[in-house]
């Protein structure tokens, strides 16, 4: 096996050095190479939901390939909302007509699942909805079984290429090469290629940032048990909780803060624990904040209350149409506006953390935390820095639910495109993409080179890190290869067609 | 559903154009009403026009009202409750005789039964079956064109 780190098949200084490769190039470095005129990149929801749009507009398997260490799409997500306190029978943050597994968003998720479990409740909720109820959502269960149905029906598995990507370059003459690194041993050569005309990045979120004070905890003690991250897993916590009276910090007021107090609470209640909370809030949110009567967020409490992850009009309505037409300073600027932690208002957690309040064993602080420091008795002490002053916190544990995230160049494919590939940097740090995310800078002939999801946040289409915004830069990269004439733009009747074969669980008819 | 203005009245003429039409094709036979067929579907395809010049005001007003929701979105809800502020006013207009082309008003009954259900149609057509045949209409803030 080739292995050694200059051994044929393997990247050469050369090949490293060019940002742009011939086709002889890669040939003299004995990296055998595949082709394929479309490539994603990722292999998660981003690479799914564009496949999807791409099978269903009549694409065959084997003009698409899909490069990926995960076995199925949904693989890292469910990770991700598993650690994070949503198992499959709990209910994930996302609107009814978000289905990644259906390009219409209906039936919705909650007619399917009126449907499948004989009760008009989830229309009922969805009617009164978000005035008379709280947002209806999907459970996680419901999300991934129609991910794998999707999955079989346009044959995901066939174009399904395992191995871990390490970068992509341009390719003389229009295209680009894209190398894989296969398991081990299941190839001749370390390395693999594979030309396309197209390429698609959707690689996630490049890692988690811990906060500073959290991280020089960790690096100085080598603790790594006490502080933990709300997306690690930390069901050792729970454990402890269960076998005495302990305190919990957690920190931050978003989404995950709101999961992580329920796991606490519903314990708490399920099994009679002392558990004590201390929440700390950076931005302590007392009531409805914004800059005028006609932007203003719900809040109090601490939290900012919002639906989704967005409001919701990014998906399709005035901020949608709005930000499309802003560029730099402007457009770093909505996203501000816009912005900031916020979790939505439901009645349960509303109830646990009222209880809470009252019984004592729940408290809401603002502060900045400068230190945190291990005391004798083994309890981790916070030094708070708030509006009311000084203080001590002492605790058991500390779960950081900030959900910080690390710079991009983290991604060794996006650092070796920002520094070979062309491509640069939004307001906001990401990639720059165009408004049918094109990756701008990385044209090479008549290929195109495409990313969707977190990497590209801070573009022209906001919720880019969501299950309809993955839809949305699908359907515009869908449209964008169809001008290419690389593809049939979905049209009315197609997409009629289509959907009475989704709904027959019939497979998708491919085009000539 | 989370307009744009223009959105709103795109979507609104279109579907009364089209499922409006289809209801009322459908339902003028059968309403309580009198005189010549002819006559009938005439009144019936007048008050349906008028509905959709009318609603364009309305969607004006609608979204002047949605600028006070921090989303910007107009809940489902919405989209049905608005057929009673709407019908009461055309319903004084009617009885005012000033929609053009119409002498006086129709039975109350077949009034309501025609609004109503036409209102119900197009409600839940935009609620999900709209998407099956217009896949980037859902993503352009109800726009068609």
């Amino acid at each position: 096996m080739a292995h050694a780190s200059h051994g044929p098949g393997e990247l050469t200084g050369e090949l490293l050095a060019a940002p742009i490769w011939s086709d002889d190039l890669v040939e003299a470095a004995g990296i055998p190479v595949s082709d394929a005129p479309f490539v994603t990149v990722g292999g998660g929801i981003g690479s799914f939901v564009l496949v999807d749009y791409l099978r269903i507009a009549g694409v065959p398997t084997g003009q698409i390939r899909v490069l990926s260490n995960l076995d199925h799409p949904w693989e890292t997500y469910e990770y991700l909302t598993r650690v994070s306190q949503i198992p499959r029978p709990e209910r994930i943050r996302s609107d009814s007509a978000s289905r990644p597994d259906n390009i219409w968003g209906f039936p919705s998720y909650a007619v399917s699942e009126a449907w499948q479990s004989r009760t008009l409740r989830p229309l009922i909720q969805v009617f009164g909805e978000p005035i008379f109820s709280d947002y209806w959502t999907p459970r996680a269960g419901a999300v991934f079984a129609g991910l794998e149905r999707e999955s079989r029906r346009i044959n995901y598995p066939d174009m399904l290429v395992k191995g871990v990507v390490r970068l992509v370059r341009r390719r003389q003459g229009g295209g680009y090469f894209t190398i894989l690194t296969p398991p081990e041993g299941s190839t001749a050569t370390r390395r693999m290629a594979y030309r396309s005309r197209f390429v698609h990045l959707a690689v996630g979120y490049p890692g988690l940032r811990f906060l500073p004070d959290l991280r020089a905890f960790r690096e100085t003690y080598q603790d790594f048990s006490h502080v933990v991250n709300a997306y690690e897993p930390h069901e050792h916590v729970y454990e402890f909780l269960k076998t005495r009276p302990g305190t919990v910090v957690v920190r931050g007021g978003g989404i995950v803060a709101s999961r992580v107090l329920q796991r606490l609470m519903d314990d708490r209640e399920r099994y009679g624990l002392g558990t004590e909370i201390v929440q700390i809030f950076r931005t302590f949110v007392t009531g409805a904040h914004g800059p005028h009567p006609w932007a203003r967020r719900k809040g109090g409490d601490g939290w900012a209350y919002q639906g989704f992850n967005y409001p919701k009009s990014v998906w399709g309505g005035q901020l949608k149409a709005r930000m499309r037409r802003l560029d730099g300073e402007a457009r770093a600027q909505s996203y501000a506006e816009m912005g900031g932690t916020n979790t939505p208002w439901r009645r349960r957690w509303q109830q646990q953390m009222r209880a809470g309040r009252r019984g004592g064993w729940y408290h809401p602080v603002q502060g900045v935390v400068t230190r945190v420091e291990p005391r004798a008795d083994g309890m981790l002490v916070s030094q708070l820095t708030g509006d009311t002053g000084d203080r001590e916190i002492a605790a058991h544990y500390i779960i950081d639910c900030t959900g910080l995230e690390a710079d991009i160049t983290e991604h060794r494919v996006l650092a070796d495109l920002l520094a070979h590939g062309g491509a640069g940097r939004n307001p906001l740090g990401r990639l720059e993409v165009e408004r049918h995310f094109e990756i701008k800078g990385t044209a090479s002939g008549n290929g195109a080179l495409y990313a969707s999801g977190a990497t590209t946040l801070g573009g022209y289409f906001p919720g880019v890190d969501t299950f309809l915004g993955l839809q949305i830069a699908a359907q515009e990269i869908a449209d964008d290869l169809a001008r290419r004439s690389w593809c049939r733009r979905i049209g009315p009747v197609r997409s009629t067609a289509q959907w009475v074969r989704w709904m027959r669980g019939r497979g998708v008819e491919d085009e000539g | 559903m989370v307009p744009i203005l223009f959105g709103r009245i795109q979507t609104r003429i279109v579907l009364l154009a089209v499922v409006g039409s289809a209801v009322t094709a459908l339902l003028v036979p059968v309403l309580p009403l009198a005189g010549p067929l002819a006559e009938r579907y005439r009144g019936a395809f007048l008050v349906l026009a008028a509905v959709g010049v009318l609603g364009i005001g309305w969607e004006g007003l609608y979204h002047l009202l949605m600028q006070f929701r921090w989303e910007k979105d107009w809940p489902t809800l919405f989209g049905l409750l608005t057929v009673v502020p709407e019908a009461a006013l055309l319903w004084v207009l009617l009885d005012r005789d000033v929609v053009p082309g119409l002498a006086g008003r129709p039975p109350l009954a077949a009034y309501l039964l025609h609004v109503g259900l036409v209102w119900l149609a197009v409600w839940l057509v935009a609620n999900g079956p709209m998407r099956v045949p217009l896949l980037r209409w859902r993503f352009r803030g109800g726009r068609l064109i």
